[in-house]
């Protein structure tokens, strides 16, 4: 049987101006099970959003190829929800209708539009659907980014660091709200982050990815018990591990007691 | 003994003048005091006052001006009255209390030098006592010319204005368009509209196709352009974002490259406003038979300045509230930017 999402020898190189290129993604292979939870983490630079923007079809590979449900992925679709680093919600819309455009886009506006107070009341914005983005907090913001993709239901949710830009308050209350959807709505998600105690506290599994070329280097599976309690000793150790593949601490007694 | 001293917090002493106290706010920022009220509506006082005890030079109707003036004052205190309970409206008023308090000086000023010791020279320079004297007499010519010249001016501009919209959108989205059409629209915004006024009046039938002709030109060019721009510049993630919402091109256009051209759009249409004015003024002055460049013109060939004063007036009340209709058009659909702009 097929993988869900099946990522085969994508290749993606940019080439610039001058004659010089990038490899952003050399030999990438992995595959991604339905209802996973599956993290990136990287220096900068390492391919983790060109490899996202593959996956959602934003952009094509040089060679190798993409698919989801033995379909070959060519461009975007409701069906892979992105969520990008800023919110980038239409300033001209008002939260509500920031939210509808996905069901208006897919002109399903009439049928489906009792689900948006629902997912309004989830992410405890209840009462500013008439305000503007500009009107918002970024952290409210980046809420109504991640339900104005959840409301098309998607089969994976795409999420570019989303939390990067909030504070280590408002990060703790998304992480949770992930991972309540996820739990709620089964969706699969795989999600580019910085942060390694992030990283292991949301998923399945870790992808390790490095830079010049950006390659996998290699995938951790999360299985501890207490995987949601960053204090655990299980929990220390994995960060440790996973720290070390991306060459942050050298030696085994250093380390750091929280890294972004 | 003050009281106030003796304590830690020295209280700024409050002057006679200084009550209602109004905050500080960044948009009527002039200096809170309510002297300048008073001294804005006594400077009317003084204009009417001078108008009334020095004798004037010419055989004149003074009533016009004097009516006006005190109607003025009593306009200008009922609006303080209501300002008193209305804390926005209080604002405006004491930030424009200077400005009024000048004009009114400015009025006076202008009477002792006409129409009271007539220092400045007849006919260029009359009163305004004439001025209002000769508006009132020649009213219904008046009225016939602005209503002539309002015409010409929205059925121009809104037919260059719709042009306007469509071609920049097509511009704006179709390359196609843009290697054909751009071109064309910024020889035509190069070229002042005017210009074509000799060639237009012969190819048109009447005076006020001509019109139409020329102000569809006037504003055209600064209505695509700004719109085509707006169009151009929407973000590269607007778009992505659309795109994995399941939006397509239809909907990509209409629903986000359009809405973030809308301001731009609203500057085009602007300043198409004001183009499309003055050509009409000049396109009036040259072929009509009516409307307010033609009764400048007319009122010039008279000798009559006072008239001609007359139609500067009327233009310029026009003109301003024709920018207030498109101002309130803008605020209305940009109500979302509400907040992000100073
Ligand atoms: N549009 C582009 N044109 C040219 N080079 C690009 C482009 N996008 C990305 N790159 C290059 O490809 C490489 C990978 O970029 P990518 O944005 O995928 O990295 P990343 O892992 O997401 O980094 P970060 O963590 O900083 O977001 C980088 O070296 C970058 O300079
Ligand atoms: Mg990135």
């Amino acid at each position: 049987m097929s993988e869900f999402i099946e990522i085969k020898d994508v290749n993606r190189i940019y080439r610039d101006a001058f004659g010089g290129s990038t490899y952003a993604l050399k030999d990438i292979n992995l595959s991604i099970a339905r209802g996973e939870f599956i993290t990136f983490v990287g220096p900068s630079g390492c391919g983790k959003t060109t490899l996202l923007r593959l996956l959602a079809g934003l952009d094509k590979p040089q060679s190798g190829i993409l698919k989801i449900n033995g379909v070959q992925i060519t461009e975007p679709s409701f069906k892979r929800g992105y969520i990008f680093q800023q919110p980038t919600l239409f300033p001209w819309d008002t939260v509500y209708e920031n939210v509808a455009i996905g069901l208006k886009a897919r002109k399903v506006y009439q049928e489906k539009k009792h689900s948006i107070k629902n997912y309004i009341d989830m992410i405890g914005l209840d009462g500013f659907e008439n305000s503007y983005p500009h009107e918002i907090s970024g952290g409210m913001a980046q809420r109504v980014a991640i339900i104005r993709a959840l409301i098309n239901e998607p089969e994976v949710l795409l999420l570019d660091e989303p939390l990067g830009a909030l504070d280590a308050f408002k990060r703790i209350e998304l992480q949770n709200l992930l991972l309540k959807i996820w739990r709620q709505t089964g969706t699969t998600m795989a999600m580019v982050t910085h942060d390694v105690d992030e990283a292991i506290y949301l998923s399945n599994r870790i992808v390790i990815m490095t830079p010049r070329p950006g390659q996998i280097v290699d995938v951790v599976k999360v299985e501890i018990l207490g995987q949601r309690n960053r204090n655990n000793d299980d929990f220390i150790a994995l960060r440790k591990k996973i720290l070390k593949k991306l060459h942050l601490v050298i030696s085994d007694e250093e380390l750091p007691e929280y890294v972004i | 003994m003050d009281i106030s001293a003796q304590g830690n917090v020295i209280k700024k002493k409050r002057k006679w003048f200084d009550k209602p106290q109004v905050a500080e706010d960044s948009h009527y920022w002039k200096p809170k005091s309510e002297v300048w009220v008073w001294l804005a509506a006594a400077a009317y006082g003084l204009a009417l006052l001078l108008n009334i005890i020095i004798p004037s030079q010419e055989v004149l109707d003074p009533h016009g001006y004097r009516v006006l003036l005190a109607a003025f004052i009593v306009l200008f205190v009922g609006v303080y009255l209501i300002a008193l309970k209305r804390l926005q409206l209080r604002k405006k008023l004491y930030h424009k209390a200077q400005f009024i308090f000048a004009l009114g000086l400015a009025l006076a000023a202008w009477d002792l030098l006409t129409d009271k010791f007539e220092i400045l020279p007849l006919p260029f320079f009359p009163s305004i006592s004439e001025i209002i004297r000769v508006t009132i007499d020649d009213r219904a010519l008046l009225l016939k010319s602005m209503l002539f010249s309002l015409r010409l001016f929205f059925v121009g501009s809104i037919v260059g204005a719709a042009l306007g919209l469509v071609t920049g959108v097509l511009i704006g989205w179709w390359r196609q368009w843009d290697y054909w059409l751009a071109p064309i629209i910024r020889i035509s915004g190069i070229i002042p509209a005017v210009a074509w006024l000799p060639i237009a009046l012969v190819i048109f039938p009447t005076s006020f196709t001509t019109g139409v002709f020329l102000i569809v030109i006037s504003s055209w060019f600064p209505v695509s352009s700004m719109m085509a721009g707006g169009i151009i510049s929407t973000p590269k993630s607007y778009f992505e974002v659309a795109k994995t919402l399941g939006a397509n091109e239809k909907f990509l256009l209409f629903r986000i490259a359009i809405p973030n051209a809308v301001p731009a759009m609203f500057t085009g249409i602007t300043l198409a406003a004001a183009f499309s004015f003055t050509t009409l003024i000049v396109s009036e002055m040259v072929g009509a038979e009516a409307g307010l460049g033609f009764y400048i013109n007319w009122a010039k060939g008279w000798g009559v300045y006072s008239k001609v004063y007359a139609a500067i007036i009327i233009i310029a009340i026009e003109f301003a509230l024709i920018l207030a209709v498109v101002g309130a058009i803008r605020n209305y659909f940009l109500r979302w930017q509400r907040g992000i702009l100073k």
